[in-house]
């Protein structure tokens, strides 16, 4: 493969601005070198939108558990993955337009055949996190997120596996969508309000908005030696 | 209703199809106009750095994809089952927008095999007619290999692809892929270099006797000026190909090879945000003229033409045939009938490979197809079916297109899916895990089509369009097959564990996991109009006409990522209209 850049004006007019947009490669050393910045604020400084005040205990609580926080890495509660969510929420994919929302629907069908539940996904966890916070009621005579770590495990892996019987709601379906839009918020880029500090990325070893490894790709199973870079241009 | 002036030739559908046919037409001198129901997107601004690099956005919510509130498809395992939408992405990916699926594929740029072509008379040549089930619907498509040849070169030396020829005038080359169709000249580019991924299979590969060779890619290995004068840029293995446009100008697009020059061209007009809504026919339904479109403001809007190109995906095409009612629905129970028959499929397997923290396979390290490596010893009709009571087969390929960490990160079966435990797999997987899989190919049956759903609609009121599929055992044969030939070359590359994906035979088809957008048939070619809804050249066999480019076109379904066969037939119909059509406007085959 050529080293070589094109003479092509794009790609001269490309490396220009991406030069501007974020940092090149060899501009600065390996990811030891690179500390500072991470200083994610506390979930609680986030003024939640579309959350009420018990959904936002509710989901903070949740992904504390999906995610925890450890000696291995960040959880998604430090990560601010309940903020991504609240907004989430608050978008066109929250409120259900990029889903097909026409009825009638079948909640009946084949599981194969997709999502059929008439809810767009703010509105399965305003009813799924009611229907959780009712049963915790009932079964432990508080709401979820006053649970201790051990018993919100206990209740996130009984609606994983269909244990629970929600009041209008599928356990399964609420989990999954949570779960989903957790692991989304822990690893997108930190400019929708999760990822903070890009702390996952750090953890795993994803460079994040580098995108150029032309002069990695030929050094196979040399471990790469920059750390992340968002697309906002912040460096970790 | 609004009247535009007429055209000589209407295009619907500004993709991978469209720009060829625009090019092709309006070179021939036509007054050329394009529908495109999306919006204009170029490289610069709409794919630019660092903008484009967004997971979350292109990747996960698909921003580049056709919004499914509008318009989407209907699903049913079976024939006497109710179908419900396709409400979310999942099994596959429509397109939108100029370029359509064309921006956001991987430049996995194939040929078929010569059999592949004529794959009915081959099967039952070879193993004779009661080797295949009663309900197995395999045809030819009226054309061969050798005449298609110079317009798959056409479409690869448009695009810059980049590969190793395998066979080149019938002489065998060293390092290529020794089981495909002559070729007269090898590749434009050579291929790019391989992920660590990819070298890990291909020398275990090797090591059990097996071919591997370079994906060919339409991500360019170098800088390429195309016959058109366009340029593209060498591919920097960034890691954001499926689902992206790119950035770099490397994958092969209609922005990246065809719209720099078409745009310009004074006898070429684009509308964007022209949603057609049929082809309109005269009174004796056997000539069309124009369609009818939906404009920006929501009015219905007439344009004349004297050629009609239905050049939309293919599923679209299907549903656009449907609704303006050219040629006989499909009809099950009989057999009969030529539209929204034989919609077929791929059927994949995968097994990922897990190694320990010492062994850096740097997974976001990835090109959309360059870089990967691939074993065709399985494929097509490539070894003897006759032991094994299938037919088809799939390519095994190893590597990975990038490592973006909300959908391309594996951990090691019976990690749980939440908590500390799955967070220190992704933890200790993520950088040492790499890919092999196998790419396969689904037959035509007789249950299995297409047709107008009877419940739900669009935006516009037009009834979806139905799925009629499931799995045959034809299809869970080889998946079986070709997933062991696969894990014997994982064993053989040593990884500390693998896991395997693979669809067992009862397993019904799931929309909910992406496995490829490579949907085909339901206007298929051929060479008789009770069994094929186009001739050899792509023409309506019932309005001649109406043209219908795209995979609706292939009779059964390929081991191969269908857009380089599906490139060549472009331009291979496009030869036949500038060269005999237009001197004499008619039918180019006598039904």
């Amino acid at each position: 493969m050529p080293s070589e850049p094109p003479a092509s004006r794009a790609r001269r007019e490309f490396l220009r601005r991406s030069l501007v947009a974020a940092p090149a490669l060899g501009l600065f050393g390996g990811a030891a070198a690179l500390g500072g910045a991470h200083a994610a604020a506390p979930a609680t400084a986030y003024a939640p939108r579309y959350f009420t005040a018990a959904e936002w205990a509710f989901v903070q609580a949740a992904v504390d558990r999906l995610i925890p926080a450890d000696a291995e890495g960040p959880g998604a509660l430090e990560l601010g993955v309940a903020e991504f969510l609240d907004r989430q929420m608050d978008d066109a994919y929250g409120r259900g337009e990029l889903w097909y929302m026409q009825g009638p629907f079948h909640p009946e069908a084949a599981p194969t055949l997709g999502y059929q539940l008439r809810f767009t996904p703010r509105e399965l966890y305003r009813a799924g996190i009611k229907a959780v916070d009712d049963w915790c009621g009932r079964q432990h005579g508080k709401p979820f997120a006053e649970l201790a770590p051990d018993q919100r495990d206990e209740v996130l892996r009984q609606l994983e596996g269909g244990a629970i019987e929600l009041d209008g709601v599928p356990a399964k379906a609420f989990f999954a969508q949570l779960l989903t839009n957790t692991k989304e918020g822990y690893f997108a880029d930190p400019m929708y309000g999760g990822n903070k500090g890009m702390g996952s990325w750090k953890m795993i070893g994803f460079p994040g908005a580098r995108a150029d490894f032309m002069d990695w790709s030929e050094q196979p199973g040399k471990p790469y030696p920059l750390g992340p870079v968002s697309i906002k241009g912040a460096r970790a | 209703m609004k009247r535009m002036p007429p055209v000589d030739a209407v295009i619907v559908g500004f993709g991978w199809t469209g720009a060829i046919m625009g090019m092709e037409l309006a070179e021939a001198g036509l007054k050329v106009l394009a529908l495109e129901r999306g919006e204009y997107r170029d490289t610069s601004p709409d794919f630019s750095y660092p903008g484009i690099v967004d997971e979350l956005a292109y990747g996960i919510r698909g921003m580049l994809f056709q919004p499914l509130a509008r318009e989407t498809v209907t699903i049913r395992h079976g024939v006497n089952e109710t179908a419900v939408p396709y409400r979310q992405y999942g099994s596959f990916l429509f397109g939108n927008n100029v370029g359509g699926a064309g921006v956001h594929w991987n430049g996995q740029h194939y040929r078929p095999s010569p059999e592949d072509l004529e794959f009915a008379s081959h099967v039952r040549q070879r193993y004779g007619a009661k080797f295949t089930p009663p309900d197995m619907q395999i045809q030819d498509y009226g054309v061969g290999y050798a005449e298609l040849e110079p317009y798959l070169e056409k479409f690869e030396y448009l695009c810059g692809t980049s590969g190793r020829a395998g066979n080149l005038g019938g002489r065998i080359q060293e390092g290529g892929n020794p089981f495909e169709g002559p070729r007269a000249r090898d590749y434009p580019n050579p291929p790019m270099a391989d992920t660590y991924g990819a070298q890990l299979f291909a020398d275990a590969a090797r090591e059990r006797g097996l071919h591997p060779f370079p994906q060919p890619s339409s991500n360019a290995s170098r800088p390429y000026t195309n016959p058109l004068g366009v340029r593209l840029g060498p591919c920097n293995f960034c890691g954001f190909c499926e689902r992206f446009g790119c950035y770099m100008y490397s994958k092969a697009a209609p922005q990246t090879t065809i719209l720099p020059v078409l745009m310009r061209r004074p006898n070429f007009q684009l509308r964007t945000r022209s949603h057609v809504l049929k082809v309109n026919l005269d009174a004796g339904g056997r000539r069309a003229t124009g369609v009818t479109y939906v404009d920006a403001q929501g009015e219905q809007v007439e344009q004349p033409a004297e050629l009609v190109i239905v050049a939309a995906f293919q599923m679209h095409n299907v549903r656009l045939m449907l609704l303006s009612g050219i040629g006989k629905p499909y009809d099950p129970a009989s057999g009969t009938g030529v539209i929204g028959r034989n919609y077929a499929y791929q059927m994949m397997s995968s097994i990922a490979a897990f190694y320990d923290p010492d062994t850096a396979i740097n997974p976001f390290i990835g090109a959309g197809a360059g870089g990967t490596q691939i074993v065709d010893d399985f494929n097509s009709d490539h070894f003897d079916h006759g032991p094994h009571g299938f037919v088809g087969g799939a390519y095994l390929f190893g590597g990975q297109t990038g490592g973006r960490p909300i959908q391309q990160l594996a951990v090691p079966p019976g990690t749980p899916a939440w908590g500390a435990a799955w967070k220190r797999a992704a933890k200790q997987s993520y950088l040492h895990t790499t890919f092999v899989g196998t790419h396969g190919s689904v037959m035509a049956y007789r249950d299995r089509y297409l047709d107008l759903d009877p419940t739900y609609r669009d935006a516009f009121g037009q009834p979806l369009l139905r799925i009629t599929f499931d799995w045959h055992d034809n299809e869970y044969r080889m998946t079986r097959f070709v997933t062991d030939r696969a894990q014997e070359v994982v064993d053989a590359m040593k990884p500390r564990q693998s896991s395997q994906t693979v669809r067992q035979p009862g397993d019904h088809y799931d929309i909910r996991q992406y496995q490829t957008t490579h949907t085909t048939g339901g206007v298929i070619m051929g060479s008789d109009p009770s069994t094929s809804a186009l001739n050899r050249y792509l023409q309506s066999w019932d309005v001649p006409n109406v043209f219908v480019t795209g995979a609706s076109a292939f009779p059964q379904n390929l081991g191969y990522n269908p857009t380089g066969l599906i490139g060549g037939l472009t331009y291979w119909a496009a030869r036949a209209i500038r060269e005999t059509y237009l001197k004499h406007p008619g039918p180019l085959v006598q039904a």
